[in-house]
């Protein structure tokens, strides 16, 4: 019952701070309403007991891209001209494009459950940080060398693409 | 643990298309990086979920990956948004419009 | 969990995996090479060399029997070895191209050619992929680097909002690729691919959660390829992008996504009914080569042309895979090694004739007119890679619709191939279009910058140049090449059909 509770409450919040950060008018606002959403996540994270994961969210999410995204929109002052969205026909259609593919993906999701591959009970060990190092430096680890790599991309072309004077 | 998988599957659902609507209404292009991170996590919570209810690990492990790769698009999206507003003083995706057919 | 033992095979791995090592290796050693010594010369020599060895090892392997390493991560051997040797070959070429032009719009860096690198990696990752998490990570390398690449040139608007289009797209699209996999992972079980279709094969059963994945894969793909509900993006990123890298997005990536899919349909969904995705494919490869090609029609900017050109050649691959035989899985295996060539050279030549200084963004086919007979040979190798592209007899882009349409034939899309086929004849138009312009008008009609300007032609892009023509004028006459696609493809894995 308690888990119950806890997700019902952390899924709440995190569906309205999701909301928050779409229709914030101010970026500064929808970043920090974001940040909400993610440590829900990290909450949710918990009730399924995958610890590993739930830190690792706290730590990339809201210690480092959050921090990114913020940081940037302090350095472009982007606060100073908050901007009103118009509605037009596109977006019209967009919305309704996206309630249906939500509806579709509710409904898939809510009617699918009993045809699931039997599914055991959480294994408690399966999100502790052992298991997942274990399965990350032997089955994992040609991927576990690429996402080194990507990082190392990421961190020459993010110099790359924004340094004053690149040479 | 008696919370049915259907539940986190359906919450997922919904902060997907939640961070698809982002992405398609806004024209803040700082906002639509943040949809796409959101539609990230909600992809990791089906994962996650999934991952723990079959008792398979592969699905944390991804989840470790996207995280991965969810820093770098934030890096080198906001690097490129820094180059646009350099360029044209503006992060509003309707006066980014220099290619049409 | 005993891991005691966990790499007693790491040799075998290192040997299935050594050309994605040795890029690797190369493009860290061009990183750091870098920081000693800014946009040293040497580096793009690296970065050519570790796809020379590449080739040269993967040519070798050709033959060997296709099996996997990295406790099945990657395919090596075998068709995993073709799939590489088209990737590198691509690679080599937009190393070699880009040396010239890049220090001609000074945008020489060092680091330019480890992101090659790096990419093509990403690329040989997932073009050999055996698990969707392999795939994944490959994907995002690949993309990643191209990213950046495609905004290398910031300080021209159109460079960098070509970046941002293909970057805003592509993570987009990411999102719908992830949430198909989950979806896949939860249906299945696993993220392996031989495991997906041994699990189906025993359960017998596919939930509404497996389709509902399928569909958000297949759309993710789509989008990596450019078919054509979700084409929009490509002709902005290509016009903006630096040309030789245009090639290599054009022709390595899409081969790498492409490949992906075969592996993904050929290993993992196999034994699945076909029939259900086939529809919804056929509709997708007609409407892409109709559209691709009615579009091209009407472009005036050589570059955008060549984009809905490499739209409407995605089209041509999706009836192949729309056939869902082993010959259809060969055919565009052979028919990606085969594009890669021609759109490669198509670029390069594009790369060669530069005049506007704004990556060939406002440069219109007209202004070219006449240059046929100051750069003949360039004039020529056009000739060679239009008429390919075309699909005319005696030249390689024949023999290639010949493997992509013939499948669909036998697989009862007789109509799909019919309409394959008329949309090449519509093609014809556009493709020698640039023909005329380039040896039927004098050269007075030129634009008077063209005129003014050499175009200097280095020997390394020439040799590229011609080399990937004479490929093309010989590859149709060597049975070798198309057959072993055909050994790949063991007609066994689908007699467990049910």
């Amino acid at each position: 019952m308690l888990a119950e509770s806890l997700f019902i409450l952390l899924g709440t919040v995190s569906v309205v701070a999701a909301l928050g950060m779409l229709i914030a008018r101010n970026p500064v606002t929808s970043a920090l309403w974001l940040i909400l959403t993610l440590f829900c996540v990290a909450g949710l994270y918990l009730t399924l007991s995958a610890e590993f994961i739930a830190v690792v969210q706290v730590l990339v999410y809201a210690g480092a891209i959050m921090v990114l995204f913020l940081f940037v929109i302090m350095l472009l002052n982007l606060g100073a001209l908050p901007q009103l969205e118009k509605m037009d026909w596109k977006k019209a259609l967009g919305f309704v494009l996206c309630v249906i593919v939500l509806s579709q993906l509710v409904f898939i999701v809510a009617t699918s459950l009993q045809l699931m591959p039997a599914t055991a009970t959480v294994a408690e060990d399966a999100g502790a940080a052992t298991t997942i190092a274990k399965t990350l430096f032997t089955r994992h680890m040609l991927d576990f060398e690429m996402i080194g790599v990507l990082l190392l991309v990421a961190t020459v072309g993010a110099l790359m693409l924004a340094k004053r004077k690149f040479a | 643990m008696e919370i049915a998988l259907s539940w986190y599957l359906g919450l997922s659902a919904v902060l997907f298309a939640i961070g698809v609507a982002g992405v398609l209404f806004r024209s803040n292009l700082i906002i639509i990086l943040m949809s796409v991170e959101l539609m990230l996590n909600a992809v990791n919570i089906t994962l996650v979920a999934l991952s723990q209810y079959m008792g398979e690990v592969s699905g944390q492990i991804l989840v470790f990956f996207v995280m991965s790769v969810a820093a770098a698009e934030a890096a080198i999206g906001l690097a490129i948004v820094i180059a646009i507003f350099r360029n044209k003083l503006t992060v509003d995706v309707n006066n980014i419009n220099l290619f049409k057919w | 969990m005993d891991i005691s033992g966990a790499y007693d095979s790491i040799l075998y791995d290192i040997a299935g995996g050594f050309s994605l090592l040795v890029l690797l290796l190369a493009g860290i050693v061009c990183i750091v090479w870098d920081i000693f010594e800014n946009d040293e010369p040497v580096l793009p020599f690296v970065a050519a060399m570790a796809c020379v060895v590449g080739i040269v090892w993967e040519v070798r392997n050709l033959d060997a029997g296709s099996s996997t390493v990295f406790y099945d991560s990657i395919r090596a051997y075998g068709l995993a070895s073709y799939i590489n040797i088209t990737i590198l070959l691509s690679a080599l070429a937009t190393v070699i191209l880009s040396v010239p032009y890049l220090k001609r719009i000074k945008h020489g860096y060092g680091e330019v050619y480890a992101l090659i690198v790096f990419a093509t990696a990403g690329a040989v990752m997932m073009g050999t992929a055996n698990s969707l998490v392999t795939v994944f990570v490959g994907l995002e390398t690949m993309s990643i680097s191209l990213y950046i690449l495609a905004g290398l040139v910031r300080r021209d608007e159109g460079g960098i909002e070509s970046a941002l289009k293909y970057f805003l797209l592509g993570a987009f699209s990411t999102g719908f690729f992830l949430y198909g996999i989950a979806l896949l992972y939860g249906a299945t079980g696993t993220m392996y691919l031989p495991e997906m279709a041994s699990g189906f094969i025993e359960r017998g059963e596919l939930t509404l959660l497996f389709w509902a994945g399928i569909a958000l894969f297949f759309v993710g793909f789509l989008f990596k390829v450019s078919a054509v509900p979700f084409h929009m993006w490509t002709p902005d990123v290509y016009q903006g992008a630096p040309t030789p890298l245009t090639g290599y997005m054009s022709t390595a990536s899409k081969a790498a996504a492409f490949a992906a899919l075969v592996l993904v349909l050929y290993y993992g969904l196999a034994p699945m009914p076909v029939a259900a995705w086939q529809t919804a494919l056929a509709v997708v490869a007609l409407v892409t080569m109709v559209l691709g090609n009615l579009l091209a029609l009407v472009q005036n900017n050589a570059k955008r042309m060549l984009a809905y050109s490499s739209i409407a050649h995605a089209g041509y691959v999706l009836v192949a895979l729309t056939a869902g035989t082993s010959q259809g899985y060969a055919g565009a295996v052979y028919y990606l090694l085969i594009y890669s060539l021609m759109n490669i050279g198509a670029f390069g030549v594009m790369a060669l004739l530069e005049w506007d200084d704004k990556e060939g963004r406002l440069q219109t086919i007209d202004s070219l007119a006449g240059i046929g007979f100051r750069k003949p040979l360039l004039g020529v190798a056009m000739g060679v890679f239009m008429f390919s592209l075309i699909g005319f007899p005696p030249f390689g882009g024949f023999f290639g619709k010949v493997a992509v349409f013939a499948p669909a034939i036998e697989a009862g899309y007789t109509w799909l191939a019919i309409a394959g086929v008329l949309a090449s004849a519509l093609s014809g138009y556009y493709y020698l279009r640039v023909l005329y312009v380039f040896w039927m008008r004098t050269e007075e009609q030129a634009d008077p910058a063209v005129r003014a300007r050499a175009f200097p032609v280095s020997f390394s892009s020439a040799a590229v140049v011609v080399t990937c023509a004479l490929v093309l004028l010989v590859i149709g006459f060597i049975p070798y090449v198309r057959d072993l696609t055909q050994i790949y493809f063991d007609a066994s894995v689908f007699a467990t059909m049910p």
